[in-house]
């Protein structure tokens, strides 16, 4: 079975999760054999460029260490064989079009979504 | 809330639906919806499988108590104030009732941050190879993220 993973919000609950809990949940099923891809569309396509780690939050005397750090958790996921792909008239819409896709992460068109969706058994839209 | 889409290459005899779900108690109308999905499925005669993650554990939180409420003038046997952990024993008789499957792991680390480690009987804990075993023995799956 194949199944795409579809990521379109971003920054949800990375500063408390240190992840994106869908990326971080696409690599634990990966480790235990799953066959995978991910879309990162609508506001999720500001993973596929982005370059810098999040900021540490503090908070008073508290401190964060380890903030997320999507570009590192992407391209695990790319090294582990996962496909990942941007949508890139939503990059286009952000304003991020002009960005360098992070290595291994590919640009698809919105028409390109169907040949991508049919090439799965299962989409899972978080 | 989406719904995953499954091949045509699934058993139209095959019955359990897998279901993931993010959403806490109390915060959001998907969680209704989710537990009426729930229900629905056992009334159409399909065993349930659910991975719960993130904010999801603390539905089967074995501590949540009802509580009466003034501004209603009832105390809490009156109020009798739904319970997310006391839906999910009903959804566990009625599966038994009808003779389906009905099973709930929680995600462990999710649990664990969360300090809702008390359940209820009957669900368990477990990670996300527990959501892809569900998923692949599964006629399909929906996921409903959080938004």
């Amino acid at each position: 079975m194949k199944v795409l993973q579809v990521i379109d919000q971003a920054f949800r609950t990375t500063t408390e999760e240190q992840d994106d809990t869908i990326i971080w949940l696409t690599r634990s099923m990966r480790s235990a054999g799953g066959e995978l891809m991910l879309l990162l569309s609508g506001h999720g396509v500001h993973y596929a460029v982005q370059r810098r780690r999040q900021p540490a939050l503090a908070l008073g005397a508290w401190h964060q260490t380890e903030p997320a750090e999507i570009t590192r958790d992407l391209a695990g996921l790319v090294d582990s064989g996962v496909p990942v792909y941007a949508v890139e008239e939503d990059l286009a819409d952000r304003g991020l079009a002009h960005l360098p896709l992070q290595n291994g992460v590919r640009g698809i068109s919105r028409q390109g979504l169907a040949t991508l969706y049919d090439s799965a058994d299962q989409i899972w839209h978080w | 809330m989406n719904h995953s889409h499954s091949k045509d290459s699934h058993s139209k005899e095959s019955k359990t639906l897998t279901f993931a779900f993010m959403d806490p108690p109390f915060e959001s109308e998907r969680t209704v919806t989710f537990f009426r999905l729930l229900d629905t499925a056992l009334e159409k005669g399909a065993n349930v499988r659910i991975f719960a993650y993130e904010g999801a554990v603390a539905l089967a939180f074995a501590r949540q108590q009802p509580h009466g409420n003034s501004v209603h003038g009832r105390d809490s046997n009156a109020e009798n104030h739904p319970l997310t952990r006391d839906w999910i024993a009903a959804l566990q008789q009625k599966a038994v009732a009808r003779e389906l499957g009905f099973e709930w792991i929680n995600c462990g680390l999710c649990v664990d941050e969360r300090g809702v480690n008390e359940v209820i009987a009957g669900c368990g804990r477990g990670g996300p190879p527990d959501l892809w075993r569900y998923a692949s023995e599964a006629f399909n799956t929906l996921t409903i993220g959080t938004r």
